[in-house]
């Protein structure tokens, strides 16, 4: 996110170093330019939500939770379900986030999950009416970050499908019949990308992160297909570089996808 | 994207609701100077959008936090007028406009030769008067302009283009329909003389194939559009002026 006060110093005495790497293929921790950190998912780490999941991505930590409750329909779309998205970067998750209303750092950021979430069609929103026209299940998809290591974007997209994957919508506590699992019907997955000098490497820790030029996520599905896209920071692209990136997400996002289902309706590789 | 409707939005001639072939632009015009007050401003009108861009600075930048030493900080601030659409907006930012008015903001400082006015400030404000989809991409455009207006250095004029997928086809340029009902939307700034991509997002669902011919027919017409922005320029400052 921002890259200013601290962070800005440190980066600038690795930079160089950063870039000495990528020219011979490789990565501050070792990793290669696909490689994601690893990633942990416990589900159901917070037993009042009605579903959620921790994830840390490396050092990168998120929890998710998921909120279900009756509500109104918007007007044209009497018969959906309704979804929100919201992202908090506590100040306890780094020195550079600050109390206070949401920064528009922070707005991208849902706002981009969010996109992948909704354009993939996740949710099997035809499922969560109560009563069309009056009263629809309402999916509050709430972010809060706990470590910033770097790249939000993808710990955030996993972390909330993987919250989503295990929610169950509390019917009975509303007095309206038996409770039953969200329907979650798509798996999509957000793979960043940032721009090191003329070098691309996948999931940006800190350091990576804070020199990047440019920052490409592209959120694809298991159908192959390609959901959302964001590019950011003050960089470009070349149209080549931007073919090859989608091509990088479908294969690291399918990877990503069955550590997400636990192998279960995950894509075996 | 994504209400279903009953709309037919390509008919069986292959050609959209508003008659144009998948490949069209809706007609643009352009203006420049239209703010007597602003350093640079510009106006224009792209199918029922009506969007005009004033640029302030590089002036000192406030609050004295934000200034960067070795650079101009680019503000670019998206902003929807009320009347602009159907429903009534509330006035001031929402979490779209935060989020479109940053795109923008490192879409134009990536065009910007920053580094040549360290502390200050390139107060960029898109007023949307009247909005019918494709709004950022014409807000970029329209913002390219007025920087360039105000005669501040740049690579090049950033071009912004949608392409998108209505009923299956990839198309050019959403209109207010077919972005409503529409399968995908890929917002682009390109700046035309590199082809460097500045600004990239996409919503929807698009297979590879798709998502590859509705870039490049955005980034073509984005050309198009640039030779546009230059007949605008010169028509204000003249072809083969030395002065500006």
């Amino acid at each position: 996110m921002t890259t200013k006060f601290s962070e800005g110093v440190v980066a600038e005495s690795k930079r160089s170093y950063i870039h000495k790497l990528a020219k011979e293929g490789m990565r501050i921790d070792g990793r290669d330019f696909d490689e994601t950190r690893p990633i942990k998912i416990t589900t159901g780490f917070i037993k009042r939500a009605d579903g959620s999941a921790l994830v840390e991505l490396g050092d990168t930590k998120v929890l998710v939770g998921v909120k279900i409750e009756p509500g109104e329909p918007f007007p044209d779309t009497p018969n959906l379900g309704i979804m929100t998205t919201n992202v908090e970067l506590v100040p306890l998750a780094s020195p550079t986030f600050e109390p206070g209303p949401p920064s528009e750092e922070a707005i991208e950021l849902a706002r981009v999950v969010d996109r992948g979430i909704r354009e993939s069609h996740t949710i099997d929103m035809e499922k969560l009416v109560i009563e069309e026209g009056e009263k629809v299940w309402v999916v509050f998809i709430d972010m809060h970050i706990l470590d910033y290591h770097g790249n939000l974007f993808d710990a955030c997209g996993i972390a909330a499908l993987a919250a989503l994957n295990d929610a169950t919508v509390p019917a009975e506590r509303f007095g309206f019949g038996e409770d039953f699992k969200l329907p979650v019907v798509h798996y999509p997955v957000p793979v960043t990308f940032a721009k090191i000098g003329e070098w691309i490497v996948a999931d940006p820790n800190l350091d990576e992160e804070s020199i990047a030029s440019a920052r490409l996520t592209v959120t694809t599905n298991e159908e192959g297909k390609i959901n959302a896209m964001q590019k950011g920071l003050f960089g470009t692209f070349s149209y080549d570089e931007v073919k090859k990136v989608i091509n990088r997400s479908l294969s690291i996002g399918k990877k990503v996808r069955s550590i997400i289902l636990g192998g279960e309706n995950g894509e075996e590789n | 994207m994504g209400m279903k409707s009953d709309i037919k939005l390509i008919d069986d001639n292959g050609l959209r609701i508003d008659g144009r072939l998948p490949n069209q632009l809706r007609p643009i015009k352009m203006e420049v100077g239209v703010v007597k007050r602003a350093d640079g401003s510009a106006f224009i009108e792209w199918g029922g959008n009506k969007i005009i861009a004033a640029v302030y600075g590089p002036r000192e930048a406030y609050p004295k936090h934000v200034q960067e030493s070795d650079r101009a900080i680019v503000r670019a601030r998206y902003n929807m007028a009320a009347f602009s659409v159907d429903e009534r907006k509330r006035p001031g930012p929402d979490r779209r406009s935060v989020e479109l008015s940053k795109v923008i903001s490192e879409a134009l400082t990536s065009a910007i030769f920053v580094e040549k006015f360290p502390r200050t400030a390139i107060d960029v404000y898109i007023e949307v008067l009247q909005a019918d989809a494709g709004t950022r991409v014409a807000g970029i455009t329209v913002a390219s302009l007025a920087l360039a207006d105000a005669g501040i250095p740049m690579r090049d004029l950033v071009v912004g283009c949608a392409a998108g997928k209505v009923d299956g086809v990839v198309v050019l340029d959403l209109n207010k329909e077919e972005d409503n009902f529409g399968e995908a939307d890929v917002p682009m700034a390109i700046m035309p003389r590199t082809g460097d991509i500045a600004l990239l997002q996409m919503d929807g669902d698009l297979t590879y194939e798709e998502l590859t011919n509705a870039m490049e027919m955005a980034m073509d017409a984005a050309k198009e559009i640039y030779q546009l922005e230059i007949k605008t320029l010169k028509g204000k400052y003249g072809g083969d002026n030395n002065d500006d």
